[in-house]
């Protein structure tokens, strides 16, 4: 199964993304707390894209397809802004946040706790990350 | 959506969360703990029964504060988070820095 979303770069746009993945999981393989903690990483990746490489610009999308195979769940993430690779950033440490009184950098902890696998590439313009969760067997 | 209810109880004032807390609406939140402090209070109590969702933004938010809490005496903490939302605290390690209770008789009997 394939669920495509169009997501305009302004964060009111987040509830509706929320909707779009909890309805798009219904009948997927996950239980509650893993369906919240999906919804979440794919949520802070988009708000990232929304809010550093679109400036918040509502004429300015972000690309979601959700592709459910038997095995695992891929987040596709697409867009055409200022390429942000995820696999390249230092999360910061809890530690540093909390004294630097950052507001930032805690959604790509989360990220990566919760995900299994993370892939990005960029091509001809076209950012694409793709998060990846797998069933347990 | 997000609403805060603002109360008093037990020499705290508590923030009630109702609703879903992202980037759109976390200044919400950094605002209604700024009044507390603001206003001089030493006792803040989150509460989060109604609570349905948190991303980093309004995490952020708490951990803003923890600094200048601790220089300040200035006590925060947590109760009655869902279970799948206090998952997220746990992720992070948040549970480690801010005190999270059941509920609001075990935040008050600490």
């Amino acid at each position: 199964m394939k669920y495509r979303l169009n997501i305009a770069c302004q964060t009111s746009a987040l509830s509706g993304l929320r909707s779009f993945i909890q309805q798009a999981l219904v009948g997927v393989a996950f239980n509650d707390n893993e369906k919240h903690q999906v919804t979440l990483a794919v949520e802070e990746v988009c708000a990232n894209l929304i809010i550093h490489s679109h400036g918040c610009n509502p004429q300015e999308s972000i690309q979601l397809e959700i592709i459910d195979s038997a095995e695992k769940l891929i987040f596709e993430i697409s867009d055409q802004g200022k390429a942000f690779n995820i696999l390249n950033y230092k999360s910061p440490d809890l530690k540093e946040v909390m004294l630097e009184k950052r507001k930032g950098g805690l959604g790509i902890i989360l990220v990566k706790k919760i995900m299994d696998e993370i892939e990005f590439e960029s091509e001809n313009g076209t950012n694409t990350c793709r998060l990846i969760k797998w069933f347990q067997s | 959506m997000l609403r805060i209810e603002k109360t008093t109880e037990n020499h705290s004032e508590i923030l009630s969360l109702f609703g879903e807390v992202d980037a759109s609406n976390s200044v919400i939140l950094d605002e209604a703990i700024q009044e507390l402090v603001d206003g001089g209070s030493k006792s803040i109590l989150i509460d989060g029964k109604n609570l349905e969702y948190i991303s980093s933004a309004g995490l952020g938010v708490f951990m803003s504060y923890l600094e200048d809490f601790q220089e300040n005496g200035i006590s925060m903490k947590i109760c009655n988070l869902v279970p799948r939302v206090f998952e997220v605290f746990k992720i992070l390690g948040l549970d480690q820095l801010i005190p999270i209770y059941r509920d609001r008789a075990a935040a008050f009997a600490d």
